[in-house]
């Protein structure tokens, strides 16, 4: 096959995207394998070096944070278990809110759907005295339920679970009626196997969105046994006090290396479905 | 008492449109009813209101004389064949099958006897494990019949099964669904728009218009003895030739003809209906064809023409006869077979 001037102007444009995305990422690799003192001399380093169980064991097993409670380990568990949470509860509220919206032909099904709609202009960051307050009073601050509750409504999911219900045929309806299917079975039976693909890709956005939270981490949490990865990436690894101890720049390389995995892992294991989701609509 | 009864039944929707009006039927236990007319005339309606899928705004149904108004579909013991199959996507074939037996709570062992059953019943043991979009349009309304099937309803529903079907498949599942009736013997009510279709499978047969039953009665009851003007264009293929007319003292006044002693004391302005079938070729006979187009199916040819009077006019005879486009001919009509409507209101009058 000839390969034409286009085609190879395409792929070098391609091939310096790629480059862009992934040259920063095997910087921070390669430098988390050395010495911070190299690190420090000689700048970022674009090969593997010696120190790579050393820095990563450091990184997951000393305890960190001002009073030294938290281990890096402990905040990947936390944003873990955060971003889970909130992705599981965002995906399964607004699929059954959608529910709800399109086959139980209420009469403010409209104006309701709008209402939640509207709820995009005001995100957690506009509103976070009053959710601060409200957690704060119902006891939730420094706990999972707390970082994930007030996060858990998405309007974004619920406008893409309703555009979905709505391209599915009546017909399929009136026939698991006949069937003998109830409203619960029709939604665990039928809707939720015919929207797996648009799961998966809602669940690894909401995942993403869940892990990569910072502000709202950050204010709800005064105990350090709840401290997330990201919040962890601004404070541990930086104790150098003036003329005590250099920056552990190499630890800190590794730790960012290391907060990037778990939306990796997830995209990976669910890449499958979301491709399908996003490319097509499966019926 | 008979198997289904419908009194009174009318369907009125939230926006003011009459669908059904005030519609009485009776079905007879394993017959198979056929509802024909054209898109919009309500019998898709009827249909569902049966199936449990519409409400009933007024009127009684009931089966084996117990009122079925206000049972859920899911309770009454129906089963449905949909236009476009509404085949589960996400299920393999067993389980498109098996579905409805497991909301009933049945055993495993007997869902799989009575799947297999059904599929052997429909030739469809072969692709029991594949998924819906892997099937041909002729396999997939199998599938769908299989699922009516399966649950041993009281009465199957088909609302225009064949219409996604190409011409060849949709004789051959006709016949199918006919053949398969009568084996399992099962009550069934078809809906339908093409009068073939209606003519070939039905028992008894309902022609229905604006939402009102026009006429009630076997296929060749209907097709001989048409009521009203609506039941002799609707069915009959082609279309039944009409002549507006004139009668008075027992005789008819048309463009060009008269015909005499006819058994009506009706007077004033008719329609004349005659089958383009029940013509023949005569010397000095009523009606002067000039042809304009001979249409050669092979057994028949279909004669396109116009009277005098610039009337279009059918006429069928068969296929061995040559035609000429031009030539003028001259027709009887066989055995006064012909049908007189009153033109203001379309009852028959003769």
């Amino acid at each position: 096959m000839k390969i034409k001037p286009l085609q190879i102007l395409a792929h070098i444009i391609l091939i310096l995207g790629v480059l862009l995305m992934v040259v920063p990422i095997w910087i921070s690799f390669a430098s988390s394998t050395h010495d911070s003192v190299s690190i420090l001399t000689e700048g970022m380093k674009f090969n593997i070096g010696e120190y790579f169980s050393r820095n990563y064991n450091e990184v997951l097993n000393e305890k960190g944070g001002w009073s030294e409670e938290v281990t890096a380990a402990k905040m990947f568990i936390n944003s873990f278990i955060m971003a889970l949470g909130i992705a599981t509860l965002k995906v399964t509220i607004s699929a059954m809110s959608a529910y709800a919206l399109v086959y139980y032909r209420f009469k403010l099904a409209i104006p309701i759907f709008w209402l939640i709609f509207i709820t995009l202009l005001v995100p957690l960051e506009v509103r976070i005295f009053p959710t601060y307050k409200i957690v704060s009073d119902l006891g939730l601050t420094n706990s999972y339920t707390g970082l994930i509750l007030p996060l858990v409504a998405s309007a974004t999911a619920t406008f893409f679970f309703r555009q979905f219900y709505r391209t599915i045929p009546d017909e399929l309806l009136e026939s698991a009626k006949l069937d003998g299917a109830n409203s619960w079975r029709f939604f665990i039976d039928f809707l939720v196997p015919l929207s797996k693909t648009m799961i998966a890709a809602m669940f690894i956005f909401m995942f993403v969105y869940g892990y990569s939270q910072y502000l709202w981490p950050l204010i709800m949490t005064t105990s350090e046994k709840y401290w997330t990865v990201v919040m962890g990436m601004k404070i541990i690894f930086t104790e150098s006090y003036e003329g005590v101890a250099l920056p552990r720049t190499a630890e800190r390389f590794a730790y960012i290396i290391l907060s990037m995995l778990p939306p990796v892992l997830v995209v990976v294991i669910l890449q499958k479905w979301f491709i399908k989701g996003l490319i097509q609509t499966e019926k | 008492m008979s198997f289904l009864d419908l009194k009174n039944v009318t369907k009125i929707y939230p926006n003011g449109t009459k669908a059904v009006h005030e519609t009485s039927l009776s079905i007879n236990e394993g017959e198979f009813m056929v509802f024909v007319g054209p898109s919009g005339c309500g019998k898709s309606t009827l249909l569902r209101m049966v199936a449990g899928l519409e409400d009933i705004t007024k009127g009684d149904i009931n089966l084996e004389g117990k009122l079925i108004n206000e049972v859920d579909p899911s309770e009454r013991d129906v089963a449905m064949v949909f236009q476009n199959y509404a085949l589960y996507p996400h299920m393999n074939v067993y389980n498109n099958l098996a579905y409805g037996l497991k909301n009933r709570g049945i055993d495993k062992q007997t869902i799989e006897k009575k799947v297999n059953d059904a599929a052997k019943l429909l030739q469809i043991s072969d692709y029991l494990q594949r998924k819906p979009s892997m099937l041909s349009g002729g396999q997939r309304q199998r599938v769908a019949m299989g699922r009516a099937i399966v649950r041993n309803p009281k009465i199957f529903l088909f609302d225009e099964p064949l219409s996604n079907l190409d011409a060849k498949l949709r004789i051959q599942m006709r016949l199918e669904i006919k053949k398969l009736q009568q084996k399992v013997g099962v009550t069934s009510i078809f809906v339908t728009h093409d009068q073939v279709e209606a003519m070939t499978l039905a028992d008894r047969l309902a022609v229905i218009n604006n939402g009102i039953i026009e006429q009630l009665g076997t296929p060749i009851e209907i097709y001989d003895n048409p009521k009203s003007l609506f039941v002799a264009g609707f069915i009959g293929s082609p279309q039944m030739n009409f002549l507006d007319g004139n009668l008075k003292n027992k005789t008819l006044s048309a463009e060009g003809f008269e015909i005499k002693d006819i058994n009506s004391d009706f007077e004033g302005e008719v329609t004349l209906g005659i089958r383009p079938e029940h013509l023949s070729q005569t010397e000095n006979g009523l009606i002067n064809l000039k042809v304009d187009l001979v249409e050669q199916l092979g057994s028949d040819n279909l004669v396109y023409g116009q009277l005098k009077d610039k009337k279009d006019f059918c006429y069928r005879c068969p296929g061995n006869q040559t035609i000429e486009k031009g030539t003028n001919l001259s027709l009887n009509i066989e055995n006064n077979k012909y049908y007189i409507f009153d033109k203001s209101t379309g009852k028959r009058v003769n």
